[in-house]
């Protein structure tokens, strides 16, 4: 065994960066999951560019990895990485920026050729022109390295053994901070199982990194964290997408409903239509629509049949089908649409995160027409904001706006399972005989005849004998459905299908003040519940009080919002957009919500938040 | 367990379920439903109205599992007429709506009700792709070249230089031939209907019915305000006989009276013409064309299609293109349900902690 030191860390961010054609996600992927296995509790952010292939070596085509984990809670993917791994020039520039003075740096030597260097404008080789001399800097001759240590593989080509370079450099970080390989051997030996000399190599160039390190004198000690204190329970790690997925599934399963997706590709929200298109087993039906309207037309129809219709969209997707979802507020038809949001407007960044589609799902139909939203806060919440959605379209039959964003969809973090028993019931009861007369006393169904305490209508589905009828997008008279032009019965409609989301039961909104004498609020929604969470905490740490609350529901609104407003002196308001929730909160309370914002594609990060909460602080004071 | 046997027809209607043999009758005011109907007078769409709910007892479903769906437009106002269950959606989104429905429900008999702007124009990526997947379904289009309800713009199909309030100076747009559209868009079913030969109609919508696919159905249909006499040569009893050509699967293709004949010929894969029936006799001007709508092979149907001009000197009625082909909603449904069998049955409690545990899990103690 080696003889090198072993020194303990509460907390470690690693980057991994290099061109998208390196595997900078897949070798993330897999540190995380060892990670995972060893119970720190973790946060991820990937990072890459909308092109598949940008040109080789240039600044566009770096994608990244990064990776926040600890011996306690971790509540966002870390500010600044203490470790960068860059694989070429441009990943080193690309990412500099980010890395604070005194972390580490291993660089991949091989790829900084004069060539690549001029690629990205480096007119000497930053690795000894001084450029780095504030951190530690590794540098390694990875490719190869990891080809010579493939040299007995005679039925590679050069270019194949070269690819390795990802897993060994996997290897090196894994004995850096101590995580086991097992997890990511069984992952090659399955991905590779048809390639026997493709997994040889990829499991040797594995084992010649973790060696590397081990061996080398440049690498003077290894890095433990121990695991975090996590409440007891079975952990998993997932994505965004993975949990929202799994959410729908169970959802259908407690309903007792086929699920039905009718989808279109879109980055970020298409690991969705993945996934679910791999759970044929648990009875979901998938159908991959000729665009964006089709998709929300196939999974109305389904929803008309009885099953719990879904489509899985981002921003620009969700413009083309407004018309759709207007149709289904005026059927009064469960339907649930998944907005993953990305960069807007327009193609805007498909790949980065923005939650800049609130007002969208919030107003952006013609017409009245009130929708309930529900933004989840975390990778894991997905699961459980997916149920959510489903139990209010299915009570109050109506479509209901899921908004992830591009943040939840690709990051992950340790999820506890929940058992199956566990998870809401969530069936409903199909219409099954008429429900009034008409004026010769025959029994009819009247298909817009409200329950008194939800408000929504019978779902009557066809092929249920005696409740024949028609629905559409004109406007139907009261109880009866029939088109109606009638003045009176269109204002009174139009105040109906309010009154039902405006009555949407949803729980009072809970607020954290530890210390219950703060006079400022942070109030956030969706994917920002990290980064303000880690935010208030470091203000907290240092002696300061500061309130905090998280909104699940943005429509309706938690009953006791406007009260919870009115009781700070300061509301501020982090938003990855121009100040959209700010904004309804104004309105509906008048309040002076402060908003901050930023559009930059990435999440907040801690240190401008604490900053943001110190100065509204001090302006108090 | 659905499987399907290519090349041996399946009944559009074999998963819905029907009547009992012992049962009444059902009857054309069964499927009338207490909805005024408010077309203008004298519309084409009435007599389709009469012709479909007259033809759907002969179905034998039951009425609870047809459904009607539309999208916008005059002819869109259909299902409201029908006592079945009925979808008014919106413009041109009808057969999307339709797949959903379809695919999730088999034992339902689903219609669409479109027009010529509904669904050629703005839903005309829908329409095509309705055909190309083949989901059993059938689409009744109602054509009357004009765009009635928003008060008489021209259509896709309206002709070149036709007059309307959109083009005061006549059209320049050049119009889709829906029978052509379809069979390059690979449908299995095709055909075209005059409104007002209610005998024909019926004959073509139960083989519609029947066909187990996506069914198009054209109807050539009178609007009485904005572009009334579209189709008056046809129906004009002097002049009908020398314009339709009925396509008689199995007969030669003829047009004109007894006397007058003209037979479909074709020299090679040359084009196809009309020449009177003595010529064709000496086999000169090439063999002549039977008609058969069960070719694999489009192209004969297409070359039919194309008889068909503006000017309506000869004007193909009846069935294009019958054809078996696997429908996409058969085809989803067998992947869902060989899943479930393959893994023993419906996921259970069980089954479902399993999915959500997954296969890289740690414990907390």
């Amino acid at each position: 065994m080696s003889s090198k030191t072993v020194q303990a860390l509460d907390r470690v961010v690693i980057r991994f960066a290099g061109d998208s054609g390196d595997g900078m996600q897949l070798t993330g992927d897999r540190f995380t999951s060892d990670t995972a296995a060893l119970g720190n509790d973790l946060s991820t952010l990937p990072n890459f560019p909308a092109e598949i292939r940008a040109p080789q070596g240039t600044l566009p085509g770096v994608s990244s990895f990064q990776l926040h984990f600890a011996d306690h809670d971790v509540l966002t993917p870390g500010d600044a990485p203490d470790v960068l791994v860059a694989m070429n020039p441009a990943a080193l520039k690309a990412n500099l920026g980010d890395v604070p003075r005194g972390a580490t740096i291993i660089v991949n030597t091989d790829e900084f050729t004069s060539r690549n260097l001029a690629k990205v404008g480096y007119t000497t080789n930053p690795v000894d022109d001084g450029t780095l001399e504030s951190f530690h800097v590794h540098p390694v001759a990875l490719t190869s390295i990891t080809v010579e240590a493939l040299a007995g593989y005679d039925g590679l080509t050069r270019k194949e053994k070269e690819r390795a370079k990802n897993m060994f450099a996997l290897g090196l970080l894994s004995w850096m901070y101590t995580r086991p390989t097992t997890g990511t051997e069984a992952f090659l030996t399955k991905k590779f199982g048809a390639r026997p000399d493709i997994l040889a190599a990829n499991l040797a160039a594995l084992r010649a990194g973790w060696n590397y390190g081990e061996t080398t004198e440049d690498f003077a000690s290894s890095f433990v964290v121990a695991p975090a204190k996590m409440p007891p329970g079975t952990y998993r790690n997932v994505t965004g997408n993975t949990a929202l997925a799994l959410g729908l599934v169970a959802a259908a399963h407690r309903a007792s409903l086929p699920l039905v997706l009718g989808s279109y590709p879109i980055t970020p929200a298409s690991d969705i239509l993945h996934a679910l298109a791999a759970l044929k087993r648990h009875g979901v039906t998938t159908l991959q629509a000729e665009d964006e309207i089709a998709g929300i037309g196939i999974a109305l129809g389904a929803s008309f049949g009885g099953a719990i219709g879904v489509t899985t969209t981002s921003g620009p997707g969700v413009a083309l089908k407004s018309e759709t979802i207007g149709l289904a507020v005026s059927l009064e038809l469960p339907l649930i649409i998944v907005d993953v949001q990305r960069g807007g407007p327009s193609t805007g960044l498909p790949t980065k995160t923005e939650q800049a589609d609130l007002l969208q799902a919030m107003f952006g139909r013609n017409g009245e027409s009130p929708v309930p939203i529900i933004a989840p806060k975390t990778p894991a919440d997905c699961f459980s904001a997916a149920m959510d959605a489903v139990r209010i379209a299915t009570t109050y039959r109506t479509p209901v706006f899921l908004l992830s964003d591009g943040y939840l969809a690709n990051g992950s973090e340790p999820w506890s399972v929940p058992s199956v028993e566990e998870l809401p019931d969530l069936h409903v009861a199909f219409a099954s005989e008429p429900n009034g007369t008409d004026p010769k006393g025959e029994p009819v169904f009247h298909p817009f005849l409200r329950d008194q305490e939800t408000l929504a209508r019978p779902w009557a589905v066809p092929g249920t004998p005696g409740l024949e009828h028609r629905i559409g997008g004109i406007e139907k008279a009261d109880v009866t459905g029939n088109i109606s032009y009638d003045p009176d019965n269109h204002d009174l409609m139009t105040r109906l299908r309010q009154a039902k989301i405006d009555g949407i039961s949803v729980p009072d909104l809970e607020v954290d003040d530890p210390a219950g004498d703060a006079r400022v609020l942070v109030l956030g929604w969706g994917s920002t519940y990290g980064p303000i969470a880690a935010a208030t905490r470091v203000v907290r740490n240092s002696g300061r009080s500061v309130a905090r609350a998280h909104l699940r529901h943005l429509n309706p609104f938690p009953a006791n919002l406007g009260d919870v407003l009115r009781s700070y002196d300061r509301v501020v308001v982090p938003e990855m957009n121009l100040g959209q929730l700010a904004m309804l909160l104004r309105a509906e309370f008048l309040v002076d919500a402060r908003s901050h914002t930023s559009v930059r594609g990435l999440p907040f990060s801690t240190v401008e938040l604490a900053d943001v909460i110190s100065t509204t602080l001090e302006e108090l004071s | 367990m659905t499987t399907i046997d290519i090349g041996m027809p399946v009944s559009g209607l074999r998963s819905v379920p029907h009547l009992p043999q012992e049962a009444a009758k059902q009857t054309k005011r069964e499927f009338t439903s207490d909805q005024e109907v408010r077309w203008c007078p004298g519309c084409g769409d009435y007599v389709i109205l009469a012709a479909v709910q007259a033809f759907l007892p002969e179905l034998g479903l039951k009425r609870e599992n047809i459904v009607f769906v539309s999208g916008i437009g005059c002819s869109s106002r259909f299902p409201y007429y029908l006592d079945t269950y009925g979808l008014h959606s919106i413009h041109g989104r009808a057969p999307a709506i339709a797949t959903g429905l379809a695919t999730s429900r088999e034992d339902l008999s689903v219609w669409v009700v479109t027009g010529d702007g509904d669904a050629l124009s703005i839903g005309g990526n829908h329409l095509i792709h309705a055909l190309r997947r083949n989901v059993n379904m059938t689409i009744l289009l109602f054509n009357n070249q004009i765009y009635g309800l928003t008060k008489g713009q021209y259509s896709p199909t309206s002709r070149v230089g036709q007059v309307t309030k959109s083009t005061p100076a006549g059209s320049v747009d050049y119009p889709f031939n829906p029978v052509s559209l379809a069979l390059g868009a690979e449908a299995t079913f095709v055909a075209r209907a005059m409104e007002s030969d209610r005998a024909e109609l019926t004959t073509i919508l139960k083989a519609a019915a029947e066909h187990r696919g996506t069914a198009l159905v054209e109807i050539y249909q009178n609007c009485p305000i904005f572009n009334d006499g579209a189709f008056e040569v046809l129906k004009d009893r002097s002049q009908q006989e020398a314009r339709i050509v009925r396509l008689r699967s199995g007969e030669h293709v003829t047009v004109g009276a007894e006397g007058d004949r003209k037979v479909l010929v074709r020299k090679g894969s040359g084009v196809m013409k009309f020449i009177p029936e003595a010529e064709a006799a000496t086999g000169e001007s090439g063999a002549v064309v039977a008609h058969d709508p069960t070719l694999d092979d489009p192209s004969q149907a297409f070359q039919l299609s194309r008889l068909d001009t503006p000017e309506m000197t000869h004007v193909p009625m009846g069935i294009f293109r019958q054809v078996s082909r696997p429908t996409y909603d058969d085809l989803v449904r067998d992947q869902v349900r060989a899943a479930v069998d393959t893994a023993g049955g419906p996921a259970g409690e069980a089954e479902l902690g399993e999915l959500l545990q997954g296969r890289d899990t740690w414990t907390v103690e």
